[in-house]
């Protein structure tokens, strides 16, 4: 079945690549050729909008760096074109690792603005530099050559255009359904989740933006070499925003919509410069108009892009099941569960030594010390607003501590990045539940694998990450069954109850293999039955020497579990011991009820 | 550079900082009160500087049309919503611009100064209004990409209106004085005096809308929260409305006090619009008095870079943000996740 449809892929595109470009009429060869083109830039901008959720206005600078390279090497220095493909790559890449450098850390329309200020620069830079001829254009840019073969038709380019596209279009797709995918999925909205399973973030957006930049530099390399003439005019600021007009008006989650979106709007632009000027009677005054409004409308209609309206039914499964088999979806913990990382029994994993954390005025933690061994569950209660949560925080390092020490594993391990702490062992699961919703079940536990891979961005495109990305899927399978997750693989996250999702988060955690697992409300929104199986498996955990710290509101589920029990309240420890004691502590009593007892 | 020429490009860069500063503060209220990049605001402060210069020419400009038709599709919408709408709709969108329409006519051919520029506030303001009910209202729950994009489109719909109206001629609002203030034998115009003077206004009274009145509140709650202020009673239709409002009425006095100075064409606004932009980003990081510095300092920035190197002016104020925001990215840590 695959096999066949591989085979299908293949004959089509060989079909498209040399069918396509022989067959057309010349004019319909040019206008194939523009889609291509911004397809390839689409195609980045997909990536890096789409799916990272980082907005760029400033690709078209990146097609003109790449353009103005090859040319001055090909037409000025009579360099190969491959020599003019390498430095035009060499030019966009370097620059926008630079650019990079500055914008990574930059959330969503902070960096649209940026790129937008870029985008006029370089444009400007284009059009005042000397030595690029300004808005005359440089003309007779040689044809792409490789040894003595030149591609002197149109037809030729245009059937490079089409490889190029279909090969980007697989390679992305490789990507997408990689380690490295799913971590860039983590940049759009989750990225304090991305780093607490250990993922880069900061240096994961840079890639992802150099990777866009590239996109548009083949596509720059091919412009100079299929129109044989450049000028700035087609790497303004006018056109970065024609390339995001293509991935919205497409569909910018899919890899799809960037060759439709460009399909659309080259041909949309090229009718209306046809049609407008015959019926108003005048040349130059309307068509952008119309276009415009035309794209509002689109925009209107289908704000996710026109792909969303068909790809959306289908996706969500067509029913759920029934309530009745919502109960029980915990297994009870299978026996034979897979080797977990065993430590010695009883040392200290975590200790924390006189912790405080304030918010200007606001003392979310006081002078908190307690510690945890292996092979114990801590129960960490106090009410609400106590400062649970902010000291989970300042343990995975998502916040510094203003004051005080910890000590992870036998080491200090203030002013660690989040990702290094996972990395040694701690793995957290968040009381606002952070999955990626529209992925499955299986790619969300996978997730927190990410660190057992070692696979970069290039091994994914090329397919040659399979076996540890078998491995890693295995792993997510296996934890993903342990916590009963087996049956729900396939679906997405988001259509799961809450309390399920809390354990995906489970199931994620566990798939870092830690020492030291922090679990914020796990037992929130699960039925009894599920609690009771939820119980069994940290009593499974415990039992393989892992510690648990957990922040919980159900009394019945932490004083049967709980080995020891913190109890905080206005950011202060008030009592800490096993549990009978701490329940008929006084200073809790107080406050819980309010000092009425 | 003597100190004569320094003094005239500082007097200069602070006028046009003023306006920077103005065009940061409705981007700021539309922002947060709508999540939309209200980019075409530049586009409404070329059509304040060229319908005021229409009208002080005598012609009746474009963008009263533009108006009427707007209005008139509301007021047709508005007629189906039941009675209160269509008594409002019959309001806003009957009465008010067929007087504005009737104004005009008749105070156009005077060729009045303060009637053109108080016409031109009339003309552009509910624009912005309109702008929001049509193009952005429909899709209020969008991403902040698809708006932004939405934003972008809206820009070139108001750019290639601008064409067809006013034509590819620069041309000059009404000045609303024309002495200067000698200092020494240095010289301040009035105008910039003005220009100042107006921005200073401006920003004591949304501080006041801000604080003091019901509606100012309900556009900070609308801000803080959407959700939570719909839940409050809050119309965040109305909120958003009215923040467009306030933008296209800062945008129409920007462009009728800074196109005094300087001759404007149709789409001259794009890049005023993202200078204000440049000082926004400045703000945002910090505070407001940091941000009217930021649009100060954005303003002389450009005037002395003109004089200098002018073919690289622009280059050099978005270069500008390049510290900027390797100060940010060393401040922050992680970039924050969405809520």
């Amino acid at each position: 079945m695959t096999q066949g449809r591989h085979l299908l892929a293949v004959v089509v595109a060989v079909l498209a690549i040399v069918a396509v470009p022989g067959l057309l009429p010349a004019f319909y060869v040019t206008l194939f050729g523009y889609v291509g083109l911004a397809a390839l830039v689409a195609l980045g901008l997909v990536l890096l909008t789409g799916i990272s959720g980082q907005t760029s206005f400033g690709q078209a600078s990146f097609v003109g760096l790449a353009a103005y390279a090859t040319t001055l090497l090909t037409k000025f220095a009579d360099m190969p074109s491959v020599v003019g493909l390498l430095a035009g790559l060499a030019v966009t890449g370097l620059t926008a690792w630079l650019l990079g450098l500055i914008t990574a850390r930059l959330s969503g329309h902070f960096l649209a603005l940026v790129s937008v200020a870029w985008g006029l620069s370089f444009f400007s830079l284009f059009g005042t530099l000397p030595w690029l001829h300004g808005f005359n254009g440089i003309g007779n840019i040689p044809p792409m050559g490789l040894g003595g073969l030149m591609a002197e038709s149109r037809r030729i380019d245009l059937a490079v255009i089409i490889a190029a596209v279909a090969l980007l279009m697989v390679m992305s797709a490789n990507l997408l359904d990689s380690r490295m995918g799913r971590a860039i999925r983590t940049l759009n909205g989750a990225r304090l989740m991305g780093e607490s399973v250990g993922i880069d973030t900061v240096r994961l957006s840079r890639t992802v933006f150099v990777i866009a930049a590239l996109y548009a530099g083949l596509s720059g390399f091919l412009f100079a070499h299929f129109q044989r003439f450049i000028s700035p005019t087609p790497f303004s600021l006018g056109a970065s925003i024609d390339y995001l007009f293509m991935v919205i008006i497409g569909g910018a989650e899919w890899l799809w919509g960037a060759p439709l979106g460009a399909a659309i709007v080259v041909v949309l632009r090229d009718q209306f410069n046809d049609w407008v000027p015959r019926l108003t009677g005048q040349a130059g005054n309307y068509e952008a108009l119309v276009f415009a409004i035309v794209v509002i409308v689109l925009l209107q209609r289908a704000p996710e892009g026109l792909l969303a309206l068909f790809a959306r039914a289908p996706r969500r499964p067509p029913r759920r099941p029934p309530p009745s088999s919502e109960a029980a979806k915990i297994a009870p913990p299978a026996v034979a569960a897979a080797p977990v990382r065993v430590t010695q029994p009883g040392p200290e994993l975590l200790a924390l030594d006189c912790i405080s954390r304030r918010f200007g005025g606001l003392l979310a933690n006081q002078d908190v010390s307690f510690a945890v061994h292996a092979g114990e569950i801590v129960a960490l209660i106090g009410p609400n607003g106590a400062g649970k949560t902010t000291l989970f925080n300042v343990i995975s390092g998502v916040l510094e501590p203003s004051g005080g020490r910890v000590r992870l594993f036998g080491e200090t391990s203030s002013h660690e990045p989040t990702r290094r702490i996972a990395a040694r062992g701690l793995a957290r699961t968040f009381q606002h539940v952070k999955l990626l919703p529209s992925r499955s079940v299986l790619e969300n536990v996978a997730l927190g694998a990410h660190l057992s891979g070692r696979a970069g961005v290039l091994r994914a495109m090329l397919r040659l990450d399979r076996s540890e990305e078998a491995s890693i899927l295995a792993e997510a399978r296996v934890q993903a069954a342990r916590v009963g997750l087996d049956h729900v693989l396939e679906r997405p996250a988001g259509d799961l109850p809450l309390g399920q999702q809390r354990v995906v988060e489970i199931a994620r955690a566990l798939c870092l293999r830690p020492r030291l697992l922090l679990l914020d409300e796990p037992a929130a929104g699960l039925r009894l039955a599920e609690k009771q199986n939820l119980a069994a498996l940290l009593r499974q955990l415990r039992a393989e020497n892992m510690g648990v710290l957990l922040v919980e509101h159900d009394m019945d589920f932490v004083m049967q579990l709980a080995d020891r029990v913190v109890v905080m309240d206005f950011g202060q420890k008030i009592a800490e011991g096993p549990p009978e004691r701490v329940q008929a502590d006084p200073a809790v009593m107080e406050a819980y009820l309010g000092g009425v007892v | 550079m003597d100190p004569f020429i320094f003094f005239s490009l500082l007097q200069d860069g602070i006028t046009t900082g003023a306006i920077y500063l103005l065009l940061a503060i409705g981007l700021l209220i539309v922002f947060s009160v709508t999540r939309v990049i209200f980019v075409p605001q530049g586009d409404l402060l070329a059509f304040g500087t060229l319908t005021a210069a229409g009208l002080q020419a005598g012609r009746l400009p474009g963008t009263l049309w533009l108006l009427d038709a707007l209005a008139a599709l509301a007021l047709a919408h508005s007629l189906f919503q039941g009675r209160r709408a269509a008594l409002r709709g019959l309001l806003c969108w009957g009465a008010y611009p067929l007087v504005v329409t009737l104004l005009a006519r008749g105070l156009a051919p005077l060729m009045l100064p303060a009637a053109s520029i108080l016409l031109t506030l009339a003309i552009v303001t509910p624009l912005g209004p309109l702008i929001w009910r049509f193009a952005f209202r429909p899709v209020a729950d969008a991403s902040v990409l698809a708006l932004l994009i939405l934003a972008m489109a809206l820009h070139f719909v108001l750019v290639g209106l601008g064409l067809v109206f006013f034509g590819p001629e620069e041309a000059s609002a009404p000045t609303l004085s024309d002495a200067s203030v000698a200092i020494g034998n240095l010289s301040v115009s009035g105008q910039s005096l003005w220009v100042l003077g107006c921005c200073a206004l401006l920003v004591i009274l949304l501080r006041w809308f801000f604080g003091a009145t019901i509606h100012g509140k309900a556009l900070r709650a609308a801000a803080s929260d959407r959700l939570g202020a719909r839940l409050c009673g809050i119309d965040t239709a109305e909120t958003g409305a009215l923040a467009f409002g306030l933008a296209a009425f800062i945008a129409a006095l920007a462009g009728v006090l800074i196109g005094a100075l300087t001759p404007l064409s149709y789409d001259a606004g794009f890049e005023i619009g993202l200078k204000g932009f440049v000082a926004a980003i400045i703000g945002g990081l910090a505070s407001f008095p940091v941000a009217a510095a930021g649009a100060i300092l954005v303003g002389v920035l450009e005037s002395v870079g003109s004089f200098w190197a002018s073919a690289y002016r622009d280059v050099i104020v978005f270069t500008l943000l390049i510290p900027v925001l390797v100060w940010l990215s060393l401040r922050t840590g992680t970039a924050e996740d969405r809520a």
